[in-house]
């Protein structure tokens, strides 16, 4: 697959975003964060690679390239079926006219290429993207700083700490910070979305990635990262295989498939003795036959094609898992620590409700409220303005007359009308109330404490059940936002805005999920306790952690670890470098500071913190689909010694032929049968090695009930059908 | 009643006995392992060792302490046999030649009892208890603390230590196997089995001349041997020699031994590791296959396909009348599920497919419920490998008790497996292609071939029965064998200890609902399931050679 | 090094005195003491479980004896006295071969399979021995009449016991070569089954020694 690979899921996801999700970006500039989340509610499991049957033609010539038994010899098994390959080829040089060796030669050499066909469309799908990746890294000509001056030098050149200039239509030459300036950059060579981010200096937004391009303004840039070891260099490395380590579980399951291979090794090397005194002699061709049909060849082949395609589904999502360990690990998490902006929450506060005090009517606070807000950009002010709108139909600003009112149509006023001479009020640190001076009304919204200053200072008076109602709303979770207006009447409290955080869409649904699979979910927030309960109790999340300091998260993770629980947690600011790096999956945002991304274990291109959770599936499937098929292939023997046994030996021992319960047509065609069903079943369980077994949140022990069915079970009985329908077909050949 | 009816009755009967024991023995033997205080006859002992019973060890020293009480055990009753002559109380018998000696102490110190020669003219007295007996005792013992280490391999959290080796020894031998060897015995004794320090006695005959037998310590002897899980007969015919087993009840009474210590210590693990179900979902496993292979022998026997049967009518060659063919299955199938090994009717005699299912039932690895602490042990192992497989399916990093089973452990897992079948593969596939070998075959056919099968199987499995015919008292047969049961007995004590020592250090992940339920019958399903197959797997071709081939000409 | 050595030999001492402790505890205490609790309790059965006939002791009643007539000139089986009840085969009984001053019974079995001709032959002799021997003037055995038990050889060789079917066919020609009616015979075999242990343990049967000292003073009465 090409490039095509991510763009054609973007699109996908921005088709379905339009949709179904319910859910709002929490960094407006990447929208494209939803792309796995929406797919998610679509599919309600973890999506799979897409495999197009073309791309084992393709791949057939990295197969050959593969039998280099110095690459073979990696996997004990499939090497073990080399080795019988080139054992049956020769034996059947020794005797040319044996059709059966040179059959049975050629199908064992297909199920090593088969294996190492597995493994190559497993990695050609990361080649395809690594191509892009290079594109995107071209070599740039970076404009170094040195003192005033600039001088031009080579990207490969530059070193941690040098400072780069880069203006509109300039590569960003190497991972950095900006340190001055502001610029919009378009990042689409890395994170596959084509909306370009702002980046600048200071905060959380200030990491710029090497072969992204900047599209407007100046930016100078600190570099992070010596030359080849930069993000695009990993990123290139690690969808190719290259820097592929094998993972903690995928050797421990090597080791267990290779003390099965040698039992098995040992069941056939001893059997010719004890056939000779049964008065049957076993050739070579059938011995490795025997061996091959009975090792555990089925997941031999397609363990580090399962290993590439799970990192592969993670890059797929935009995740940039810096080691398999950890996507391993992900699977294993039975913490996750969630940040409630953004993950939990919509990004921002929304007003909920307009609460009078006693003597004022709802809609004249609302028509207060809207008022004081109709200049506030900031979405809590927006908020106000359509709630005022849907809740009471208020649009007491009509000098302008739309027939469909909107947003902008609220907003138009300000400009024009009578509101023209209105004198906006914004919001600062100091006074903490912004407001509105119009036709002789003075209205203030803002903090409790301020607005009741203010109209004591105004000489009015505040109703007495306006500390109640701020009290309840507090108390609530809500953040309440006293309105106060002086006019005609004097300067009076009317009433209070309850804003609120909106839990996203769907999150008690997701939450109650990972309970189901046995993990427990921690909301982190800088709130105070009682509005982080409010809100954890409607977000339905296990836990919180309140007023929490980047101290606090990493006490918690280092207690949640020392209870013997794998933490999982997003982050972006530098401050959450260490307890990223104490997580033992650490998700980075893209977006966030390069001490961020370097802290943690994994980097998501889109930034979207609730893809944690996909990244768990992720992680889970990975090791599911091990399992699944270790336990078919292993269950696929019972079939094959069904076939094999009685072949070998009815001769000699009648009665054996009782065990040909599958009534193959003779000894040769069963022998061949079970052969070939060993081969095909490879190429047929690619894609599914590919795409990763099906996963949907449930217990383990349902989980296990049903994978155990259709895995153990479908790996006892398939194997019958099979052999039996290739030895029909093989009945079918003339002269056999 | 039916023969078949009286069988199944029995099987019944055994099982509420069992049931009814597994508590309080169970729940002993967990006081015994934990307990920190020291009897004054403990004291004593430790004194006359010379060891400190509160140092804990770690697992190489663990080890060590089994390897070299192993060792000395081995040469000491090798030498005892070899000066047999010389020793007083020895009936006159003479010294035993070296391979017949070095075979016999190898299968007494390696809880397998293997015996090549007549116990009735062989040993004296002084062999018998001093040395045989002996063995007996602490064989078991070492069985027993081997599990209790793995055991708190499992309960211990980050640290190395798994207790004291010398400590578990002498408690398993004074709190757990003399107690109930000494009831045991009086129990035999009391249905007739006999207990002297007579000579070779002769009696009259009923129509004149006369008999000689021996006499004998037979029921002390008998009853640590069924308790121990040994198997090695005071006389040539074990417990089908009515001086050993007098009647029915005896005989599921020493069934009972045979399988209470095994069945309970799983109650053992459980209080140990602080979750009963844990416990009893691997007596649940332990059960079935042994339920199920009881009722099996028991179809087969009863129905006893095979010429020589068919034409007498039933299945009794080399079975006794007082036990008949219920009586006889469920004691060929407790004792090849065990690695005990004692036999109260002579196996090669049964049907092709009865022989096929002792011989499967040792090839399962002896753990259902297997010998004294090996059967728990081996069934642990079994658990961690079907943990490791099926904790894959529910998407985790496969976890048993809380103890991640990582790189390390299902390395130790992994070698644990290998070594049985490549002993019992490897020997028998050498003994049938040398020319020798073959000649000590009794029977033609498939049946000399599971002869030899038979008897490397019992080996390396440390069972110890054997298809008898087999002339085993030749230099071949008593050096490879002994090799096999030493090989077979501590090869897999090392990845047992070293495992332990590597979960003992472990920091056990709290349970989830994400978590693999190994209390639940799903997991006692697979676990079963894992067993068979994988033991099935690897023995399929040899045993499709012999006892299928036998059983299924008929 | 020398270090590892003194320590694995300080190890092999250790394992070297718990061995010889606890040979002590369980090799010689506890075999002893059992020894005396069963000789004051259950002294005869302790002993061998011996039956005494006319102030002779003949025999064990748990250790399966011949019957046999005494072996003629040139014969090298003794044939079976016809007198008496037969027991079980015993072809997988042994002679001692290693201190032959004893003439000591090595208990065992046949060891033979299912399939093998020699079996099959052992069977088929004895079935038609047992058919010839027991069929009288007024009593014709038929073949299907013959139990298991009479035609095999047991485990130890020893089987004290017959099946009461092989006791059953027997009696016809027990109580025509004593001169007794046939149900008087019948009636001594009932006296001596010995059900099931509890009427479910092992299997129901007649003890041969029993049952022919019985017929013994049965005949001397008579």
């Amino acid at each position: 697959m090409t490039t095509g690979t991510r763009k054609h899921d973007s699109k996908r996801s921005q088709d379905a975003m339009s949709t179904a999700t319910p859910t709002q970006a929490p960094h407006s500039d990447l929208p494209s964060g939803h792309t796995a989340h929406a797919a998610h509610a679509e599919e309600g499991r973890v999506g799979a690679g897409l495999f197009d049957p073309k791309q084992l033609l393709r791949s057939l010539p990295d197969a050959c390239r593969k039998l280099d038994p110095r690459v073979m010899v990696k996997s004990p098994v499939m090497f073990v079926v080399l080795v019988g390959s080139v054992l049956t080829t020769v034996f059947s040089f020794k005797d040319p006219s044996d059709w059966f060796g040179w059959t049975i030669s050629a199908w064992l050499w297909l199920t090593v290429i088969f294996a190492n066909l597995a493994e190559a469309v497993a990695e050609g799908r990361g080649k395809a993207q690594a191509d892009s990746l290079r594109k995107a890294k071209t070599d740039t000509v970076a404009r170094r700083l040195t003192g005033s001056s600039e001088e031009h030098v080579p990207g490969t050149e530059l070193r941690v700490d040098d400072l780069v200039v880069c203006e509109a239509g300039d590569i960003v030459p190497g991972d950095g910070d900006v340190v001055e300036g502001v610029a919009s950059v378009d990042e689409s060579a890395i994170t596959g979305e084509s909306a370009p981010v702002i980046r600048e200096s200071g905060g959380d937004r200030s990491a710029v990635t090497g072969g992204t391009k900047v599209l407007s303004d100046r930016v100078v840039i600190k570099i992070t990262t010596k030359p080849g070891e930069t993000f695009i260099d990993r990123m290139i490395n690690l969808v190719e295989g290259a820097a592929r380590q094998k993972t903690p579980n995928e050797i421990a399951l090597n080791i267990l498939l290779a003390s099965l291979t040698i039992v098995f090794l040992l069941a056939v090397v001893t059997l010719p003795p004890f056939a000779d005194y049964a008065g049957r002699h076993l050739s070579m061709v059938v011995l490795v036959a025997l061996l091959v049909c009975l090792i555990p060849t089925t997941i031999g082949a397609l363990l580090s094609a399962i290993g590439i395609a799970g990192m592969d589904r993670l890059v797929q999502r935009n995740v940039l898992a810096m080691s398999g360990r950890a996507v391993e690990a992900a699977g294993d998490v039975s913490t996750l620590l969630l940040d409630k902006t953004g993950t939990i929450t919509l990004g921002n506060r929304q007003a909920a409700e307009f609460v009078p005090v006693n003597g004022t009517t709802e809609a004249e606070l609302a028509d207060a409220a809207q008022l004081s807000s109709l200049a506030d950009e900031t979405p809590e002010g927006r908020s106000i303005v359509i709630l005022a709108k849907e809740k009471y139909g208020l649009r007491e600003i009509p000098p302008v007359a739309h027939h469909h009112p909107s947003e902008e149509a609220l907003r138009a006023p300000i400009s024009s009308g009578e509101l023209a001479a209105a004198e906006w009020i914004a919001f600062t640190a100091q006074t903490r109330m912004s407001g509105v001076d119009v036709d002789g009304r003075r209205i203030r919204k803002g903090a409790a404490g301020s607005v009741i200053a203010w109209v004591r200072e105004e000489g009015g008076t505040v109703a007495r059940d306006a500390d109640g109602i701020t009290h309840r709303i507090s108390e609530a979770g809500g953040t309440p936002l006293l309105v106060a207006v002086k006019d005609g009447k004097g300067a009076r409290v009317l009433g209070v805005i309850h804003l609120k955080d909106v839990v996203k869409h769907g999150m008690r649904e997701r939450f109650d999920e990972l309970r189901r699979m046995g993990i427990k979910t921690v909301m982190i927030t800088g709130d105070n306790p009682l509005t982080a309960k409010a809100i954890a109790d409607e977000a339905g999340v296990d836990d919180f952690l309140a007023e929490a300091t980047p101290e606090d998260k990493m006490a918690l993770i280092k207690r949640e670890q020392a209870g013997g629980k794998l933490v999982a947690m997003t982050g972006d600011g530098t401050n959450d470098a260490p307890a990223l790096a104490q997580a033992d999956v650490g998700v980075a945002m893209n977006t966030g500071t390069s001490a961020a991304k370097e802290a943690g274990n994994m980097v998501d291109l889109d930034s979207n913190p609730t893809k944690l959770i996909e990244i768990v599936e992720i992680g889970k499937q990975l090791l599911i689909t091990r399992g699944a098929l270790t336990t078919f292939s292993i269950a696929n023997d019972v079939a094959k010694y069904f076939a094999i046994i009685p072949a070998l030996f009815a001769a000699v021992y009648p009665g054996l032929d009782k065990l040909n319960i599958m009534q193959l047509s003779s000894p040769d065609s069963a022998i061949l049968s079970a052969v070939i069903f060993n081969a095909l079943i490879i190429v047929a369980l690619v894609p599914l090695a590919l795409k990763g077994v099906r996963y949907r949140p449930m217990s383990a022990d349902r989980m296990l009930r049903r994978n155990l069915a259709v895995y153990g079970l479908g790996g006892l009985v398939a194997p019958f059908v099979g052999i039996k329908i290739i030895d029909v077909l093989i009945s079918l050949v003339p002269g056999l | 009643m039916s023969p078949v009816l009286a069988g199944v009755l029995q099987l019944l009967a055994l099982i509420v006995a069992l049931g009814l024991a597994y508590r309080p023995l169970g729940d002993h033997m967990a006081r015994v392992y934990s307990s920190d205080r020291h009897l004054r006859v403990e004291k004593w002992i430790y004194k006359g060792i010379g060891a400190d019973p509160d140092t804990q060890m770690r697992w190489p020293a663990y080890l060590r302490g089994v390897l070299a009480f192993s060792a000395v055990g081995v040469l000491f009753l090798y030498l005892l046999q070899r000066l047999q002559g010389s020793l007083p109380g020895s009936l006159g018998f003479r010294s035993i030649d070296p391979d017949q000696a070095f075979n016999t102490a190898a299968s007494f110190v390696a809880n397998t009892n293997w015996q090549s020669y007549y116990g009735e003219q062989a040993m004296g007295h002084v062999v018998q208890t001093a040395g045989l007996a002996v063995q007996n005792f602490v064989s078991a013992a070492v069985g027993i603390a081997v599990a209790v280490a793995l055991v708190r391999g499992f309960a211990r959290s980050r640290t190395g230590e798994l207790g004291n080796f010398w400590s578990d020894l002498v408690r398993g031998v004074i709190r757990v196997l003399i107690p109930i060897s000494v009831l045991g015995a009086l129990v035999l004794v009391a249905c007739g089995a006999i207990q002297n320090f007579a000579g070779i006695h002769e009696v009259g005959q009923f129509l004149g001349g006369s008999q000689q037998w021996n006499g004998g310590a037979v029921a002390s002897q008998e009853a640590i041997k069924e308790l121990g899980t040994n198997g090695g007969g005071y006389f040539n015919a074990n417990s089908a020699h009515p001086f050993e087993n007098p009647d029915g009840f005896t005989n599921l009474f020493e069934v009972f031994l045979i399988l209470v210590i095994p069945f309970a210590l799983t109650r053992t693990f459980g209080r140990m590791v602080g979750s009963l179900k844990q416990g009893y979902a691997i007596l649940a496993t332990m059960a079935a296959i042994w339920i199920g292979f009881t009722a099996l022998m028991m179809w087969t026997e009863f129905h006893h396909g095979g010429p020589a049967f068919d034409l007498a009518g039933g299945a009794m060659e080399g079975k006794e009348n007082r036990f008949g063919v219920g009586g006889s299955s469920i004691f060929a199938v407790a004792t090849t599920l065990t690695s005990t090994g004692a036999v109260d009717s002579f196996h090669s005699s049964f049907t092709g497919f009865g022989g096929g299912i002792t011989m499967l039932g040792m090839q399962l690895g002896e753990i259902a419920p297997g010998g004294t602490g090996s059967g728990l042990y081996g069934m642990l192992i079994m658990a961690i490998i079907a943990v490791f497989i099926a904790g894959l399916m529910v998407g985790r990093t496969p976890e048993y008790l809380g103890k991640k089973i990582g790189t390390r452990e299902i390395k130790f897992a992994a070698c644990y497996i290998l070594v049985t079948p490549a002993l019992v593969l490897v020997f028998t596939a050498v003994a049938m292609a040398l020319p020798t070998p073959r000649h000590s075959m009794l029977n033609p056919g498939a049946h000399g071939f599971s002869e030899i099968l038979y008897a490397y199987t019992s080996g390396a499995n440390n069972n110890g029965s054997a298809f008898a015919g087999l002339s085993s008292d030749t230099d071949w047969f008593n050096t490879t064998i002994g090799l096999a049961m030493l090989l077979g007995r501590f090869l897999p004590m090392v990845f047992v200890l070293a495992l332990a020592g590597s979960l003992a250090e472990q920091q056990p992940v709290p349970a989830t609902a994400g978590t693999l339920r190994t209390e639940k019958p799903l997991f006692t399903g697979l676990l079963v399931g894992t067993v068979l197959i994988v033991a099935g797997l690897t023995y399929f071709p040899a045993l499709a050679l012999g006892p299928l081939a036998e059983g299924l000409a008929s | 090094m020398n270090n590892s050595v003194t320590n694995t030999g300080r190890l092999l001492w250790a394992g070297l005195r718990a061995l010889l402790v606890l040979t002590l505890a369980c090799g010689v205490i506890y075999p002893l003491a059992v020894t005396g609790v069963a000789q004051a309790l259950f002294h005869d059965k302790a002993n061998g479980s011996e039956i005494r006939s006319e102030g002779k002791v003949v025999g064990s009643s748990l250790i399966g004896q011949r019957y046999d007539l005494p072996l003629k000139k040139g014969q090298e089986t003794a044939e079976p006295d016809l007198k008496w009840f037969q027991p079980r085969p015993s072809n997988g009984l042994g002679e001692n071969t290693v201190n032959t001053r004893y003439k000591l019974i090595l208990s065992g079995a046949t060891n033979l399979s299912g399939d093998n001709k020699d079996l099959i032959g052992q069977v088929r002799a004895a079935q038609q021995a047992v058919i010839k021997d027991n069929t009288t003037a007024t009593y014709e055995v038929d073949k299907a009449d013959v139990p298991a038990d009479a035609v095999t050889s047991s485990g130890s060789g020893l089987d004290p016991d017959i099946s009461p079917a092989y006791a059953e066919l027997q009696v016809h020609r027990v109580a025509e070569r004593n001169h007794l009616p046939v149900n008087e015979v019948r009636q001594l075999v009932k006296a001596h089954t010995d059900g099931r242990v509890l009427g479910f343990m092992g299997e129901p049967r007649v003890n041969v020694l029993e049952l022919n000292v019985a017929l013994r003073d049965l005949a001397a009465k008579g």
